[in-house]
């Protein structure tokens, strides 16, 4: 159980609310109050400005441990994988001093948590209630603090040395904490439009040119557009087939219920890190299935590896224990893999 | 799925020669028609007469159907299996944080079918117990509150229909076209008859401190534990929190028992299976307002608490990835819509935004919905340029690309509100372009 501030600073509101009498009734009497366990269990948002900080620390070292074995596998080793956005890349020098990261101003700018962040609280926040993301809420205080100080290290805001706690947490300095604005009406009810149209009706233009219009390569990337209209009224899809160039994308149609082990792949987000054929971050099926091949407690073993994890038997990059997987989803997958992966 | 790629040609009425397919050429021709069936009509016998050739009337005619409750919460005919959610290729590495969009190019009218309401999740979609499912409401409110489903339902309600559109919609295409139909182009929208109780009632039944309490924090109760700021003058105007929708319950993927509804804001803040509202003094930055949903400048400076949805419109018949069949009449229709309020007008071009003439509304218009718009059309088979521009209450009227990229550059990512053009070809494909 942590301590939360913000849970103290609720009860002390509403305790010193009780004795002034001057409470307005109810109009619906609908509901009652909140056990004080109950909102310290799901208040967990902490702001910039330290509202509903947790108190507790960790260290970068002790992060790199906990992100080695929960978060590289997505991330990279050094939080450079660009699967999802990059942990890292892309600080420069100067941004520290500036709060602007300046790689923003270029037309490639890189993107990164890095370049992007204004305030630390929001990524302890973030990884607190939403990471890793296959078990996300499975991290301690402590182990948030550390895990955030590795990040912050990662992009070279922190020494190796540093330790994170309520109080640091709120000194950190982003590379791109001058990097927001809030000058734009599209924060507000009545806000002014940045871009207005035109209402000229008649001869508005002179020349009217084609800057960009669909490759032919890419014309049936999102699967045969004839299959996506219905075969009924003034028109009919266009049949994209003679675009295919063999590279199809991800395949767009829904598949039928799911009966095949492969539906349990995508349902579990197992495919984020292995492929069919091959190695992502993890070995592909078919590796994993020729490995197991003949050995009797192979399903037995694959069951339990996948739930609990593992680091060794394929190489550095650990995979994390599938919490959410249960075990008669495990059971069908491990059996598909004992059989050979088809 | 099975393929169903159907070409236009006239009604297979095999029976007829080529002579009886072609349209009558006059009035007169279809009254003398009509005499003659007429006058046997008269001189047969009523008893006498053999059945006509059975072939000519379907054999559904001729059987007996199917009974009542053959399924007990109905499907679309088999024959509208075309009609599906579908993701875009590469746009997200994975199906649990991912986007799925509606296939606007199917659809009539302004209410969108649950079933293919486009689908927005960060961390997958949570089975949601809906007794075991609570709203907690606290911060600097007098009296913080616990509620169930039953509590929540028992509030005074109201019925009202809005659109809830991604901020991200058009985003594959600011820098250029990129996707090839309306569905990908503009289909993370969808509008729907949304049932809930006002928040500013649930708001005021816990006692909110309007002095102090300037912002509500919306969480929702998925792996992600999504969270969104929302701005106090927003929560108390006209912002629900929705159980109820298209007169059913809200679908799982739509946030099942419970969610928010900001009409007129970036989906993102209609925070799904919500489970806790704070009332603070600040804005919270949390990862999706300082991450994902900021608005990348061209100086690089991000537009943070981005949130109306601009006034904004589409045609989507006929639109890319279609292909019209012949020469002659066509209705162009379309989309129309505005955060800010109800549509006001819309102008349709059919020569890339030289001249413009303005459409027919489909009544109701209404604030925060979308709105259908028509205009009558012959196509003499000439290349065409289709576009429409919408124009709201407040007077603001949706702009071209370049105009939106003048001030907000190509990297926003957000709120992109330009003008969409369709290119009719000869051949009678329409595909999707820029013009400049």
């Amino acid at each position: 159980m942590f301590k939360s501030l913000s849970a103290l600073f609720t009860l002390a509101l509403m305790s010193a609310s009780l004795p002034a009498g001057a409470q307005q009734a109810a109009r619906y009497g609908l509901g009652r109050a909140p056990t004080p366990q109950e909102i310290a269990a799901w208040d967990i948002d902490v702001r910039p400005d330290g509202h509903g900080l947790k108190i507790g620390k960790g260290t970068v070292a002790q992060g790199q441990k906990i992100y080695d074995a929960q978060c590289a596998s997505c991330h990279g080793t050094f939080g450079e994988s660009n699967r999802y956005m990059p942990i890292a890349g892309g600080v420069r020098k100067d941004d520290l001093q500036t709060g602007r990261a300046s790689m923003l101003r270029q037309s490639d700018g890189l993107r990164t948590l890095g370049t992007k962040l204004n305030y630390a609280t929001t990524l302890w926040d973030y990884i607190f209630r939403a990471m890793p993301w296959t078990n996300p809420q499975s991290l301690s205080v402590d182990e948030t603090y550390a895990v955030t100080a590795y990040m912050l290290h990662l992009n070279e805001i922190v020494a190796g040395d540093y330790e994170l706690n309520e109080k640091t947490l709120l000194t950190v300095q982003m590379p791109n904490r001058n990097g927001f604005t809030t000058a734009h009406g599209l924060g507000r009810v009545n806000g002014r439009p940045d871009a207005q149209g035109s209402l000229c009706m008649k001869a508005c233009v002179k020349e009217v040119t084609i800057a960009s219009e669909m490759p032919e390569f890419a014309r049936n990337q999102n699967g045969n557009l004839a299959q996506q209209k219905r075969p009924l009224g003034p028109m009919r899809g266009i049949d994209t087939a003679r675009y295919d160039v063999g590279k199809t994308g991800t395949p767009t149609a829904p598949t039928a219920a799911a009966s095949h082990p492969s539906d349990l792949l995508t349902r579990h987000a197992c495919t984020s890190c292995h492929g069919m054929t091959s190695k992502i971050i993890g070995p592909g099926f078919n590796e994993i299935a020729a490995k197991y091949e003949g050995r009797a407690d192979a399903k037995v073993y694959l069951s339990k590896k996948m739930r609990e994890g593992g680091q060794g038997v394929w190489g550095a990059i650990p995979m994390p224990p599938q919490a959410g997987l249960k075990e008669n989803d495990a059971d069908t997958i491990a059996h598909w893999l004992a059989a050979g992966a088809k | 799925m099975k393929a169903m790629t159907g070409r236009v040609v006239p009604a297979p009425e095999g029976h007829l020669s080529a002579a009886q397919m072609r349209p009558s050429q006059s009035r007169r021709g279809f009254i003398r028609n009509s005499v003659t069936t007429g006058a046997l009509a008269v001189t047969g016998s009523a008893f006498a007469q053999a059945r006509t050739d059975p072939t000519l009337v379907p054999p559904w005619t001729r059987s007996l159907g199917a009974p009542v409750v053959t399924t007990g919460y109905g499907m679309p005919s088999k024959h509208e299996a075309n009609v599906q959610r579908r993701q875009s290729p590469g746009l997200t590495p994975q199906p649990q944080a991912s986007i799925s969009f509606t296939p606007l190019q199917n659809l009539f009218g302004i209410i969108t079918p649950s079933g293919v309401h486009f689908e927005r999740h960060h961390s997958g979609m949570p089975e949601v117990d809906p007794e075991q499912h609570r709203l907690m409401i606290h911060g600097l409110v007098r009296r913080a509150l616990m509620l169930t489903m039953d509590d929540v339902m028992r509030f005074p309600s109201v019925s009202r229909i809005h659109f809830i559109e991604c901020g991200a919609n058009g985003g594959m295409e600011w820098g250029n076209v990129a996707v090839p139909t309306v569905q990908y182009t503009h289909g993370m929208i969808a509008c729907s008859e949304f049932t809930g109780v006002l928040l500013s009632t649930l708001l005021d039944e816990a006692g909110v401190d309007r002095a102090q309490g300037k912002f509500v924090l919306a969480e929702g109760a998925d792996g992600s534990a999504l969270t969104r700021t929302i701005p106090i003058e927003f929560a108390l105007s006209d912002v629900m929190v929705v159980y109820g929708q298209n007169g059913e319950m809200l679908r799982p993927e739509n946030g099942y028992p419970l969610r928010l509804l900001v009409p007129g804001v970036q989906g993102v803040s209609s925070v799904k299976w919500l489970r806790r509202l704070e009332v603070g003094d600040k804005p919270w930055n949390t990862r999706e307002e300082s991450l994902h949903y900021i608005d990348l400048l061209p100086d690089g400076m991000h537009r943070q608490y981005s949130g109306v949805q601009e006034v904004k419109s589409v045609i989507t018949m006929p639109s890319g990835g279609q292909k019209l069949v012949g020469k002659g009449y066509y209705e162009i229709t379309g989309l129309a819509w505005s955060g800010r309020g109800k549509v006001k007008r819309v102008d349709v071009s059919v020569d890339g935004g030289r001249d413009w003439q303005t459409a027919r509304l489909q009544e109701p218009v209404l604030s925060k919905a979308l709105t259908r718009f028509r205009l009558d059309w012959n196509w003499d088979g000439a290349p065409a340029l289709l576009q429409s521009r919408a124009v709201d209450e407040t007077g603001h009227v949706q702009p071209s690309i370049q105009q939106l990229r003048a001030v907000r550059g190509v990297r926003s990512i957000y709120h992109n509100n330009a003008v969409q053009t369709w290119r009719v070809q000869p051949d009678g494909e329409v595909w999707n372009v820029q013009v400049a």
